[in-house]
């Protein structure tokens, strides 16, 4: 026992500190007993004095009563590692051994089968010994069931030096009979921590607020280890335990035992009947006592290692598998083998539940490779799991596929990495470019198919996908720079969306590009003081010749203009010094360190200064860098000169970085504050600081003249220090300085010379007797004086010493022979007898040369020579010198040496290699989309999220769109085709001008309205006309049609009369004709372009209406027609054409979108197109289409206007200019086209009919000509008449459709019922009369045909 | 390019071991340990070691080494970086980053491992994308974990990691819209021992506007880079939940005074085994503001045996073995300067110790951005609805050190 009362009363303060740990309610479970009742399951605490003298720990070894006088407890086996026995031994033998002992006894009685199950498992098992978290205390309270106890098979361990046991002696002597030799073994190093330690664990401190005096255990010591306390955490989930199971007392079911263990960590969830004291951290080593059945933990016979794993992963519950998958993890990260699970746990791997599925992969990686045939079972799941329409799933297959290492089955991944580097998402493609690095460490000979691989994922014009593949491309072939070019400029454009570890590597590998591809941006100044030099040599020969030479030379080396693509470089990663992220920082430094211009590095330099604040071990890479740079750059860190001052707080290895790059930074105009600086750091409590601080206040000396002096004063005051390191240090370092100019410092060689009584440290010394040796002109009284003195100590000096002994005494015979001969001759005899024959060899040669003897006659003269020659004054240089030849920020920078896999940085080359390799084909293209992805990007997000959704919806919709309404023509022509008399060609030009032409002329136009004012009044004037009128007026109108264009135009053919009535044209002259003729793919082209613009407008999906069977769809959008807005001719080269697309206008729905084809026919750009000085009509209203800044001669351009023509067929008027004309241009709409269709039922459309009767209803007669009595020919008439959606019918002979108008969304309702043979009749419902009326006759002609 | 990684507490333990390539036994940590014993202190153990065969890449965070092993040429910052990450992941996840907090959770652990590396290179590192993968562990998940056999693993497959705003997830949804911004202010500053200054830097931790002030920014990825070089804006898609927004420097010249003064006199008398120690912190002109928090800790000479001090507030410890001085002051109130002054008791025969030792300081002021940054104005884009905004200043002491 401890001797001091401050002792007792912290041992006190620890037990009962401890016991509250290790179990709260200690108080609460346990009562004291005395020995005579002593009955199973009581604990039984034996002292155990330590023999080292001023311990002040008092030990108890645990053990618990099992019955009939027999004692179980874990005893730790002397200098064995950790292993432990678990013996039993007879109490009354114990006792005499040990001592008396305390008994304690659980209040709530213990459940004896479960105690002695696990006495039985006990007595067949070891345990690893842990002092902290498995010692005897836990064994005794395991079988009590309290806490956690970990019983397992003892490994040897191999973990070096971390653990080298040392043993305390306790008082009982080993033990005869059970073999068991009674010390406690505890690890030196545990207990030099934890005393060490102590003080700074935060726990501790809570704890020691609890009130300790408050539980009764004065006398009670539970623990064996007094350490325990100071490593609380293990105690944590034996705490909760306790407290769990304390007061309570019965035993608990199962049921209660998960889930108070779920609360504490869910590793622990164990199913049904699992012990609750077994941790899974330890499930390798468990050995169960019961099974996942309770009826199992009565069984006598342990089952063999993992069996209760293994059954767990056999069931066909879920959960029990994912028990034991944790658990079986938990093993790997103890770093514990479970390889013998595999078979079992490979089974799983198709498991569905998501957790086991990735704990099997977890398991499958990291054992695969020491299965490998049976791992192979589980290739399949994977190459289905490649083939999921999940991206997610597909990428996670290829990854665990990629990342077992089995040699047999390369060529499947090779496959798997092939095909999903072509795979559409970009996040599986990213997944492949990871795959590539683990195929080719597991077999290099597929570089060249990886290469391949690695060249197409390269064009991966993601961001996702560059940061890997280049990481990919610096593992696999980083010499193959040539893959680089033509994706440089993507890969700079692409850089600042990459995520943060790709730009670090991206930017690594560009700096290496760089200066492979570009010009050094500083050889201009080098080349200038060439030039000159050139120059001045040029005018001294003066030969022509040369001169002209030199002329070609130099207008061959023009002035360095910086490669675009370097400058590229160079801007778009300055905006990465602002990350978060540190390497990515230090990545763009490096680059503007080895590629920018010297004007242009400064940037990085706040940018490094700010990653100061961060984490030490950034601050110590940062710091090396910074040094290195420093160097080079001085004037770049200058202004943050102050942000390297040191604090007292700083790491000793921050502290002399620091230091380095002070010293660096210090130049004429710092140096005072910087000097003042060291001063302070000198009286630094940490010794290698200042020793650092010296050596660094001797570079400055050397480096700056000026202060030179004050310096040398400053060391020479330390020499008085009282710490003799500092003066040692010191003594170096004015050795150094003073070989710079000797004379004038004589008296600081005396002050030392008198130093030599005093120093100790062998460094100095030497360096004393080094400097009196060679300056002994300079102090001739006093160097024989040292010598002498040597002499005498000669024998007890370090080698280093005598070697300058030798060496002083040979100067000193050369040059002061009369007083120091004999020194010398004696010196040289001590040495010749030393115990180093370094020393003895030093002795004799010195001998032999100064010496005059026959032989050595020669050497002799120059002896003089030899030793007192005039030395250099050494330079002190920064270890950082010349570091910049690696590249910055690498390992190698760090390590000052070559680190495996370290790519050179190469020099500039003389000659820029060619630039156009890094054209690419389409470089605007590419430029344009990456430049608008990111402000797509970043645009659409913020502003709203519902665009950004849509976009794909919207390509998905208008996709099939285009292409039915390219059907829907062809369609349309082929109807046309089938009425009979038109041939292919002619028909062809016919539906091109039917859709195209508009007359240009006014006289034609206007002949348009007389035309239609007639048709209205006729129709005014009839009321109701009859159908034979109808017919009749119908072909008056075509015959007048007829006549009118065969009296404007030249050629009119009678297709073309009957075969368009509202393209209100003609026809064209033959010329034009044929020009359209020529170029029918344009106009095709049209509709698709369409749909494309549309799509880049962001339109919602138009609100088609739903037809009822899909090929009703098509005739809907087959009457696309165009119509001339400006003719070539009289737009002087520039045509174009419109046509209402029947979207809607996406900024307004009141308005009808038009479509505007602008075509350039002229030989001259057309700049700045636009709609100007629209005057519409009375609330009618003109949305202009964007200005088109530039068409070039022979392109087209398509834009999009909307007109809201407040259901009128009023022209819309306005001017259209270009930068030179202005053309007044009208707008037309057919009546048909002010309408979009709506969808109903047959019902609502009914309902609706009812309510638009009388006035609102327009009905009409015809008859159907033969070529349109066809369903198909009727539905398609009537809606490219107009913009309708058709409604379903119940009747044969009925066909209905239905709109709204655009302007005041008021129905239009279109029913067609046909009678017997080709009558029909047309009823159009509105509250529009006129337009019902229009629409009508628009109709009615369109049927006609 | 991460080969291994390895977690080592103080006592030399190996606690869990991940490997993503082929396994490196753990004996490589003995060069660890022999550089640790070298170092003596945790701190100055080199962030790099070579080894013959591998290069060692260590940090030290919340008493845990976090060693991992490198076979080939890597940017060690990179590295460094991402051990950082890692153990703010598990801060995250665990609220602290604990031996034990890893002990009890090694699943989730090694899951989050197994996400945030592949084949050694960064995979997923954005705590958003992570927790969409594993949800971290609450008391109530666990509990219901453990009765439904449901896990931690999410069942929906993320969509974070396929986006390009990866640290927000889609379809975040809360009742309180609520955004708030903390702007921390630290001031670093070492102290003459005459009251100069020779060094004075402010360090912010998140802001807002009147950009002038801001000598250099690091940003979150978030933030849009091009609106803030032409307009001094900052705009960004915001995180969910806690993140720093922007890291700003104050240029020294233009700052203001610094907020606290400390007058001290700490002597140590030659050839006697004592000395005096005599400290007065005083507030300078604040605003109005008060101080509070204050925390003075100092690392005494090793010649100090014990201190015998008294303070007229707050309370001292002064620790014998690691010779630390704390003096947890408290409040300042300008009426009453808080004063700490009594005997040092040297080692007898000891020499005096010839450096006096720092004082480093900590201090928070509530309310206040010492450097007069103020958040101009917050606007939302995008959503209807008017989410609740605060700001709030703080000052505090960053690496505060006073002289003496």
């Amino acid at each position: 026992m401890s001797s001091s009362t401050s002792n007792c009363r912290r041992k006190k303060e620890m037990l009962s500190f401890l016991l509250f740990k290790t179990l709260p309610g200690f108080k609460d479970v346990f009562s004291k007993v005395s020995e005579s009742t002593i009955q199973t399951g009581d604990i039984l605490l034996f002292p155990i004095e330590t023999c080292s003298s001023g311990s002040i720990w008092s030990f108890k070894h645990a053990a618990v009563y099992c019955n009939e006088g027999e004692v179980i407890h874990l005893q730790k086996i002397r200098s064995s590692g950790n292993r432990t026995w678990i013996i039993k031994e007879g109490y009354k033998a114990m006792k005499k051994d040990r001592g008396k002992c305390e008994i304690y006894r659980k209040k709530d009685g213990i459940d004896l089968n479960d105690f002695y199950s696990k006495v039985r498992e006990a007595m067949n098992s070891e345990a690893k010994y842990d002092i902290t978290k498995n010692n005897c205390i836990h064994f005794a309270l395991f079988l009590l069931g309290l806490v956690d106890f970990y019983m397992q098979l003892v490994e040897v361990d191999n973990e070096g030096g971390s653990d080298r046991p040392v043993s305390i002696p306790s008082v009982s002597p080993p033990r005869q009979g059970c073999g068991v030799a009674g010390r406690t073994v505890v690890s030196q190093r545990d207990l030099v921590r934890l005393f060490r330690f102590r003080p700074s664990n935060g726990t501790h401190n809570k704890v020691r607020v609890l009130p300790l005096g408050a539980i009764a255990t004065r006398s009670a010591s539970f623990t064996h280890a007094g350490f325990l306390a100071f490593l609380p955490d293990f105690f944590l989930v034996g705490r909760r335990r306790g407290l769990g199971v304390g007061p309570a007392g019965q035993p608990k079911t199962p049921a209660d035992g998960d889930a108070a263990e779920e609360v504490t960590s869910p590793v622990l969830a164990t199913e049904a009947g699992q012990p609750a004291c077994y941790s899974a951290l330890r499930a390798d080593e468990l050995r169960p006592l019961a099974g996942p059945e309770p009826a199992v933990a009565t069984s006598t016979v342990p089952p063999p290692r993992h069996d209760d794993l293994k059954e767990m992963l056999d069931s066909n519950k879920d959960s029990l598998k994912l028990e034991a998958m944790k658990r079986i993890v938990a093993m790997i990260a103890r770093g514990k083998n479970a390889s013998d699970l595999f078979p079992a746990v490979v089974k799983n791997v198709a498991c569905k539940n998501i957790e086991v599925k990735k704990l099997v992969y977890v398991y499958l990686v990291r054992y695969a490779e020491e299965q490998q045939d049976l791992a192979l079972l589980s290739i399949s799941t994977f190459q289905r799991g490649l083939k999921d329409p999940n991206q997610l799933i597909r990428a996670s297959a290829l990854r665990v596929l990629s990342s077992i290492r089995v040699p047999i089955i390369v060529p499947i991944m090779m496959l798997a990495i092939k095909e999903a580097a072509s795979d559409m998402s970009p996040y599986v493609r990213k997944t492949a470019a990871h795959a590539i690095p683990k195929l080719y460490s597991l077999d290099s000979d597929q570089k060249d198919q990886l290469i391949e691989v690695i060249e197409k994922l390269l064009a991966d014009k993601t961001t996702l996908v560059a940061g890997s593949v280049v990481m990919a491309f610096e593992e696999v072939c980083p010499e193959r720079i040539d893959l680089i070019h033509k994706n440089y400029r993507k890969l700079c454009n692409l850089l600042i969306d990459v995520e943060e570890w790709g730009q670090v590597v991206i930017i690594n590998m560009l700096t290496r590009y760089a200066r492979t591809q570009f010009l050094s941006p500083n050889q201009n100044e080098s080349l200038l003081e060439e030039s000159a030099e050139k120059a001045f040599y040029g005018s001294e020969e003066e030969d022509t010749k040369d001169a002209k030479a030199e002329a070609a030379s130099l207008a061959k080396r023009k002035p360095y203009v910086m490669d675009p693509d370097h400058r590229l470089l160079l801007r778009n990663t300055k905006p990465l010094l602002q990350s978060r992220n540190a390497a990515v920082v230090m990545a763009v430094a490096q680059l503007y360190f080895h590629l920018a211009p010297k004007a242009e590095v400064g940037v990085i330099a706040k940018a490094l200064v700010r990653l100061l604040r961060s984490h030490s071990e950034v601050q110590y890479v940062v710091l090396q860098n910074v040094a290195t740079m420093s160097i080079k750059r001085r004037g770049m860190f200058e202004p943050y000169l102050k942000s390297f001052y040191i604090r007292s707080t700083d790491p000793t290895q921050i502290k002399i970085l620091k230091l380095e790059v002070l010293t660096n930074l210090a130049n004429e105009t710092n140096i005072s504050t910087i000097l003042r600086e060291f001063q302070t750091y000198i009286r630094s409590m940490d010794k290698d600081f200042v020793a650092a601080t010296i050596q660094a206040i001797g570079r400055c000396a050397t480096n700056i003249g000026k202060v030179r002096d004050t310096c040398l004063n400053g060391l020479v005051q330390l020499l008085s220090n009282r710490d003799e390191l500092v003066v040692a240090e010191s003594v170096v370092v004015i050795k150094k300085l003073l070989q710079m100019q000797p004379a004038q410092h004589s008296e600081i060689i005396k002050h030392m010379a008198k130093l030599t009584d005093n120093i100790q440290v062998p460094m100095a010394r030497a360096s004393i007797l080094w400097l009196i040796g060679e300056y002994c002109e300079h102090v001739p009284k006093i160097a024989p004086d040292v010598l002498r003195k040597m002499a005498k100590s000669f024998t007890n000096e370090e080698d280093i010493v005598k070697l300058q002994v030798i060496n002083l005494a040979a100067k000193l015979y050369l040059t002061n022979s009369k007083q120091s001969k004999l020194l010398t001759q004696y010196v040289l005899n001590l040495a010749k007898y030393d115990q180093n024959y370094d020393i003895r060899d030093r002795a004799r040669f010195i001998r032999q040369l100064i010496v005059p003897t026959e032989k050595s006659g020669a050497l002799n003269k120059y002896a003089k020579k030899l030793f007192l020659a005039q030395k250099p004054a050494p330079i002190l240089e920064s270890s950082f010198k010349d570091r910049d030849h690696f590249q910055l920020g690498s390992l190698s920078h760090l390590l000052n040496a070559k680190a495996v896999g370290y790519q050179e940085l190469p020099d500039w080359p003389d000659e820029a290699p060619d630039p156009s390799v890094r054209n690419v084909e389409v470089p605007e293209w590419t430029k344009c989309t990456s430049r608008e992805k990111r402000k797509e990007k970043v645009e659409k997000p913020f502003y709203s999220d519902s665009e950004g959704e849509s976009g794909p919806t919207e390509s998905a919709d208008s996709e099939p769109e285009s292409v039915s309404e390219e059907s829907g023509s062809s369609s349309s022509s082929s109807s046309s085709s089938s009425s009979g008399s038109e041939e292919e060609e002619e028909e062809e030009e016919e539906e091109e001008e039917g859709s195209g032409e508009q007359s240009e002329d006014k006289e034609e136009e206007e002949e348009k309205r007389t035309k239609r004012k007639e048709k209205e009044g006729s129709r005014k004037a009839a009321g109701s006309p009859s159908e034979e009128e109808e017919e009749e007026e119908g072909a008056k109108k075509a015959k007048k049609k007829a006549s009118q264009g065969r009296k404007s135009r030249t050629e009119t053919s009678s297709e073309e009369a009957s075969a368009s009535e509202s393209s209100s044209s003609g026809s064209d002259s033959g010329s034009e004709a044929e020009t359209k003729r020529r170029k029918p793919p344009s106009s095709r082209a049209g509709p698709k372009e369409i749909s494309l613009l549309d799509l880049d407008d962001f339109t919602p999906p138009p609100p088609q209406p739903v037809p009822s069977s899909s090929h009703l769809l098509s005739p809907a959008f087959g009457a696309v027609r165009t119509y001339e807005l400006l003719h070539r001719m009289a737009g002087e080269g520039l045509s174009v054409e419109y046509c209402f697309s029947r979207r809607p206008f996406p900024g307004d729905p009141h308005m009808v979108a038009v479509q505007i084809q602008i075509s350039n026919n002229t030989d001259a750009e057309v700049k700045s197109l636009r709609v100007s000085e629209p005057k519409p009509l009375s609330g009618m209203r003109i949305q202009e289409f964007p200005e088109i800044e530039r068409l070039a001669p022979g392109d087209t351009a398509s834009v999009v206007m909307g007109i809201d023509f407040c259901d009128s067929t009023q022209a819309a008027n306005f001017q259209l200019c270009t930068h030179t004309r202005h053309f007044y241009v009208s707008i037309q709409p057919p009546v048909g086209e002010l309408m979009a269709p709506v969808f109903m039922s047959e019902n609502e459309f009914k309902k609706e009919q009812g309510k638009l009767t009388g006035m609102s209803e327009i009905t009409e007669k015809l008859t159907l000509p033969e070529k349109c009595r066809s369903d198909h020919a009727i539905v398609q008439q009537v809606t490219s008449a107009a913009n309708v959606g058709r409604v379903p019918c119940g009747a044969d002979n009925e066909y209905r459709f239905a709109a709204k108008t655009v302007t005041s969304g008021s129905l239009v309702l279109i029913t067609l019922e046909r009678r017997e043979g080709a009558a029909a009749q047309l009823t159009v419902n509105s509250e529009k009369m006129v337009i019902g009326t229009m629409l009508v006759k628009d109709i009615v002609q369109a049927l006609a045909q | 390019m991460i080969h291994s990684l390895f977690l080592i507490n103080c006592s030399g333990d190996i606690f869990l071991e991940k490997h993503w390539k082929s396994v490196v036994s753990k004996s490589v940590c003995d060069y660890f340990f022999e550089a640790q014993e070298k170092a003596i202190d945790v701190e100055n153990v080199p962030p790099v070691i070579s080894t013959p065969h591998h290069y060692l890449i260590s940090i030290y965070r919340d008493k845990i080494f976090f060693v991992s092993v490198i076979q080939t040429e890597v940017p060690p910052l990179f590295v460094i970086e991402f051990l950082h990450r890692v153990a703010d992941t598990f801060q995250d996840y665990f609220g602290e980053c604990s031996e034990t907090a890893i002990k009890d959770n090694v699943v989730i652990v090694y899951e989050l491992l197994e996400e945030m590396l592949d084949n050694g290179f960064p995979l997923a590192t954005e705590s958003n994308i992570l927790k969409e993968l594993i949800k971290p562990p609450t008391i109530l998940r666990s509990v219901v974990n453990s009765i439904t056999g449901s896990t931690n693993v999410g069942d929906t497959l993320p969509t974070g990691q396929l986006s390009n705003i990866p640290w927000r997830r889609a379809g975040v949804k809360y009742t309180n819209n609520e955004a708030y911004f903390d702007v921390i202010e630290e001031i670093d500053a070492i102290i003459d021992k005459s009251g100069k200054m020779p060094c004075k830097l402010i360090f912010l931790s998140l802001s807002f506007m009147n950009p002038r002030l801001l000598d250099d920014v690091s940003f979150h990825p978030c933030i849009r880079f091009k609106r803030w070089e032409s307009e001094r804006v900052l705009s960004f898609i915001p995180p969910d939940g806690n993140f720093r927004l922007i890291s700003y420097r104050v240029s020294s010249q233009n700052l203001v005074a610094i907020p606290v003064y400390v007058k001290h006199m700490i002597s140590f008398k030659e050839n006697s085994s004592s000395g005096r120690f005599d400290v007065t912190i005083g507030p300078k002109q604040n605003m109005g503001k008060t101080v509070e928090g204050v925390v003075m800790t100092v690392h005494m000479p090793k010649a100090v045996l014990n201190m015998n001090l008294t303070a007229t507030q707050g309370s001292y410890t002064f620790d014998p073995v690691t010779k630390v001085l704390t003096w947890d002051v408290g409040k300042i109130t300008p009426q009453k300067l808080p004063n700490l002054k009594g005997i040092v008791n040297l080692q007898s025969g000891a020499p005096k110790p010839e450096e006096n030792p720092s004082l480093n300081i900590q201090f928070k002021i509530q309310q206040l951005a010492i450097s007069g940054l103020k958040v101009n104005r917050l606007d939302m884009y995008g959503e209807k609805y008017k989410p609740f905004k605060g700001v709030k200043y703080i000052t505090k002491a960053g690496k505060f050190q006073v002289r003496t």
